[in-house]
């Protein structure tokens, strides 16, 4: 090396192993060949530009990359893609369409789930696999279903209320009725002046 | 101008008389659903690994294993020879641009590549730029250093001991472990007032190394453009427009060709505040590869090198009359930096705002001494979610005021009530010399008690105790100064702290707003938009905000210091009012009227002498570029730099009640009251969510959050598997209450409030613990209260320190 850049030969394709894989992303079947190295939340990331797909720790602690996996949460961060073949992977991409959101997007907006963001997607996830077999939890549950989910921002607080939210609407109930719902009269963007539960004005 | 748009006279500008709602169209006061929550629910945020530019390369950073040792060897050619690796980068070759060190925060300088050793774990001694990430991780694996190990200094006994090994023999006249000694208040009259005291109360306590841990991590994405000179560099920063300053004088680049962009953020907590090696070897390898180069920090990385918070001691003491009177107040602290000072904090204060403790009391005097010290541990010292060390004094201040009454034999309540600061003796000179403005004191912590059923609990905690149960309640009552500036007292760098708004009303009354500050979840685009519908009556969600780029945002100080609604908040105001003075011009133009004959109402100026007559806000933005009087300049906008008149001063009131196991140790939070006066509350919902937040990392800190070290320098906390975070299973419910008092400066009565909790709160739940270990004697458990350390304290009756090194095995 005598200078401080230099043009280093590209490697031989063939120096790479590689394993095709298919996988069933958010409902539609993809084809890859990948690093049998290549983490899942990579893949997702920089693969399939599904960057809702957050990584946080390395470690599967925080659960930001949290996906759903055959309908489980898992932590991508620590999963190989090539373990995701011919599985079912379902990111936040999926969890709602374009005009419609799931109720658990929509609890996490009125409920005031989410600051920064960065954790939401996992949280969601995480949440919606929770309401899919349990659509009525305690307060308990829904805490201890986010558990493998770290978030720095809402103090779960209103996390937690923005899955019950959710199970309500999701059992057919106006969640005007889980008791903390903006008076219908007012659209929530315009904003509400009904005080959150946990306060009361002194 | 386009036939579809009518040049509008004056007879049909003429409306009803109408009040809008306030809350209808979401200005404050409104519990206004986020905006910025439309494209974060749907995974469509814009966070820094986001960013993906053509050509794109990926640089790691290869870290020293060991706390201090002399570089005796790097040698890179294995790394060279792995496919895909383009640039590997040393201290030397840094050194040969100038760059191998860079100034900090707080007038020191901090190694961006180790040349000559390396002074903490952690520390960055090269970097590989590669095709991929995971070849840039290989490719670090296969770099060679040889190290010859130097003994390490974990604290600051170690550092200032006689013939400790020099951690910054980099600098000239430095000849010890000492980083800075400084002092604040009167001590002669400080000594009188203890040699009068009936009572002296002593306390030492430690505040454990703490990480902010944003869950994303740290990262920039550097793009030099040779053809044009213009440097892009998308990074992880609170501060956008202080590192384009920095970057200019550091790299000796035009400033306007420097554009800083700060993208969606996740999380900052006071963690991305400071420039940290990689976002300057980013810069570096993008300039030298002319190609856009990506670092994203990994977990460790950001754990064990970026800004740390916290990592200081008290020696405490209150000289009090028998009464129970504050007579004065003595405090030594000696600070831990780690190997480079670069606290990020204005330039005056050497140990930040430490001199705001007893704020909130009315206490005739007091003196303070501060020393810091350099250590073998990473570097930092950042505002973590507080005002600059501010979190340090409210704990400090708090355990002191509750070992005082202890001591006293005094009710805790009672105690603080005596001794507050008056509703009526505002303005308030503090003994440090702080002015405060406003406050309510003895009503917040009534509704506290209140709210807690305070004679209620302490009858339970009797019976309870009579039957082996510890309970246990903690109060922390604590006013502090939220805001920075104003700007004779407070800069950075020499550069002052004010901050600044820029509002542009279009053609047809919708607008654009930039300002200074950058969120990081705390609701700038929702909440900015309010003041300006409470301003304008233009309809929030007719606003839309933006931050973070230092091409289009006006100059700022960035968010940190819970100084972007006192400072920010207070221009978008500011700039609000002079946009409605234009449009008053518009409005007489098209009423007819002289101005001084037109009133406005929320959205509307009307002919005084006849209400009806009006013109809505939207009609004069029309009007601004399709119908202005003549002489009149065409367009509707304007900016404001705001430099506050004073810091703003929010009081809060945290009780905590717990119970603690006394077979384990293990202590669980029973109920936790937060009575928080933040003034005048522009999005509830906003508000209550920052102070939950901030309660779950006070609880955090005095549960389970802390960084430390072995005897090795090795650090214990480097993952979240060793570094504990509370998770929605352990976090307790949170109990909210308010009380208004509106700062009487700010422009809409509105006092920073992103931070109170965290900072107020940990002393309510060691107050609580130590509270329910009464009768053992036990004055003090360093945080975190472990179940170990809670276990140790009732077992043995003594007191439990936190300080390293700790043993590992």
């Amino acid at each position: 090396m005598t200078s401080l850049f230099e043009e280093i030969t590209s490697p031989a394709a063939s120096d790479v192993p590689v394993r095709r894989v298919t996988i069933t992303v958010n409902g539609r079947p993809r084809t890859l060949d990948v690093e049998p190295r290549l983490l899942l939340a990579h893949l997702l990331r920089q693969g399939l530009q599904l960057t809702g797909t957050h990584t946080g720790c390395d470690t599967t602690n925080c659960g930001a990359c949290t996906v759903l996996y055959d309908g489980s949460p898992v932590k991508s961060c620590t999963m190989l893609a090539v373990q995701a073949d011919g599985h079912d992977v379902r990111t936040v991409e999926g969890l709602g369409t374009a005009s419609e959101l799931d109720p658990v997007q929509e609890g996490f907006k009125q409920e005031h789930g989410l600051q920064c963001g960065f954790c939401t997607p996992g949280m969601m996830l995480a949440s919606r696999a929770l309401l899919d077999r349990n659509d009525d939890p305690t307060e308990d549950e829904v805490r201890f279903a986010l558990s493998g989910n770290l978030c720095r921002c809402t103090g779960y607080q209103n996390i937690v209320k923005a899955v019950l939210w959710a199970a309500a609407k999701q059992r057919g109930r106006a969640p005007a009725d889980a008791g903390s719902e903006a008076p219908p009269d007012i659209p929530p963007e315009a904003g509400r002046d009904a005080a959150v539960d946990a306060t009361q004005g002194a | 101008m386009p036939p579809s748009m009518p040049r509008r006279g004056p007879e049909m500008t003429v409306t009803e008389s109408r009040a809008l709602d306030e809350i209808k169209i979401g200005g404050m006061g409104a519990s206004r659903r986020r905006v910025e929550d439309n494209r974060f629910i749907r995974g469509r945020g814009h966070y820094i690994d986001d960013v993906v530019l053509p050509g794109m390369l990926h640089m790691e950073i290869l870290r020293s294993p060991l706390a201090h040792a002399k570089i005796t060897r790097i040698d890179t050619s294995r790394a060279y020879q792995i496919p895909g690796v383009r640039l590997v980068l040393t201290g030397d070759m840094m050194a040969t641009r100038n760059l191998a060190w860079m100034p900090t925060l707080s007038y020191d300088t901090q190694a961006v590549l180790a040349t000559d050793k390396v002074r903490f774990q952690g520390q960055e001694v090269a970097c590989v730029i590669a095709d991929d990430p995971y070849i840039a991780k290989d490719a670090c694996e296969a770099i060679d250093v040889e190290y010859e190990p130097l003994p390490p200094i974990v604290n600051p006994d170690q550092a200032m001991a006689p013939g400790a090994p020099l951690i910054r023999d980099d600098k000239e006249n430095q000849h010890d472990n000492v980083a800075f000694d400084w002092e604040v208040g009167d001590k002669e009259r400080t000594d009188q007032a203890f040699a009068s005291a009936d009572v002296v109360s002593r306390i030492s306590l430690h505040y454990p190394r703490s990480h902010p841990s944003p869950i994303e991590c740290c990262g920039s994405v550097a793009d030099f453009d040779r053809a044009t000179g213009k440097l892009t560099v998308y990074m992880t920063t609170q501060a956008p427009h202080i590192v384009r300053a920095a970057v200019a004088l550091i790299a000796e680049l035009p400033e306007h060709q420097i554009r800083i962009v700060s993208p969606d953020l996740g999380g900052g907590f006071g963690n991305k505040v400071p420039v940290y090696p990689g976002y300057v070897m980013s810069i570096l390898a993008s300039i030298l590869t002319e190609r856009p180069v990506k670092w994203i920090e990994d977990r460790t990385g950001n754990l064990i090198s970026t800004g740390f918070a916290r990592d200081i001691y008290l020696d405490g003491e209150l000289a009090l009359r028998k009464d129970g009177r504050i007579l004065g107040v003595r405090m030594h602290t000696t600070s831990d930096h780690g190997a480079f000072f670069a606290d990020a904090q204005p330039s005056k204060f050497k140990i930040g705002l430490m001199h705001s403790a007893f704020a909130c009391y009315d206490v005739p005097t007091a003196h303070l001494t501060a020393r810091g010290v350099y250590t073998n541990k990473a570097p930092g010292g950042v505002a973590y979610r507080c005002s600059f060390r501010v979190t340090e004094a409210m704990f400090f201040q708090e355990r002191m005021v509750q070992a005082a009454a202890d001591d006293l034999g005094m009710d805790q309540a009672e105690f603080r009530r005596m001794n507050f600061v008056r509703d009526d003796d505002f303005p308030h000179r503090t003994p440090f010399g702080f002015l405060t403005d406003s406050g309510q004191y003895a009503k917040c912590l009534q509704v506290g008690l209140d709210a807690i059923g305070y004679a209620d609990f302490r009858a339970q905690q009797a019976e309870a105790r009579s039957r082996g149960r510890l309970l246990g309640l903690g109060i922390s009552t604590m006013t502090e100064p939220l805001g920075a500036g104003n700007s004779r007292e407070y800069d950075i760098l020499g550069i002052k702290m004010f901050d600044s708004a820029e509002l542009r009303v279009h053609m047809t009354g919708k607008a654009i707003l930039r300002t200074g500050a950058k969120t990081q979840g705390q609701g700038h685009e929702t909440t900015w938009g309010q003041i300006v519908a409470h301003e304008l009556g233009i309809p929030s969600e007719d606003v839309l905000v933006e931050e973070g780029d230092t091409d289009t945002a006006p100059f700022g100080m960035g968010t940190y210091a819970s100084r972007s609604t006192p400072v920010a908040g207070a221009a978008v105001a500011m700039v609000s009012r002079k946009v409605r003075a234009k449009a008053r011009k518009l409005a007489a133009h098209l009423l007819e009227v002289s101005e001084e004959d037109v009133e406005w109402e929320l959205g509307r100026f009307y002919v005084r002498s006849n209400p009806a007559q009006g013109v809505t806000i939207q009609e004069c933005a029309m009007a601004a570029y399709s119908n202005m009087p003549d002489g009149l300049e065409p367009g509707l906008e304007a900016n404001a730099y705001y430099d506050p008149p004073n810091l703003t001063w929010p009081f809060a009131c945290y009780i905590a009640t717990v119970e603690v196991d006394p077979m384990t140790g293990v202590w669980d939070v029973l109920r936790f009251v937060a009575v928080d006066d933040c003034g005048v509350r522009i999005n509830p919902m906003v508000v209550e969510g920052q102070i939950m937040g901030g309660l779950t990392e006070a609880y955090a800190m005095a549960s389970m959050q802390f960084i430390t070290f072995d005897a090795e320098g090795n650090c214990v906390g480097s993952n979240f598997m060793d570094y504990l975070l509370p998770t929605a299973w352990e976090t307790p419910g949170w109990e909210l209450h308010e009380v208004v008092t509106p700062c009487p400066h700010h422009p809409i009565g509105a006092k920073g409030i992103g931070e109170c909790a965290t900072v107020g709160g940990p002393a309510a739940f060691v107050n609580a613990v130590v509270d329910a270990l009464g009768g053992t004697g036990v004055r003090n458990i360093d945080m975190p209260l472990l179940p170990d350390r809670v276990h140790e304290a009732l077992t043995e009756k003594h007191d439990v320190s936190g300080a390293p090194p700790v043993k590992t095995d």
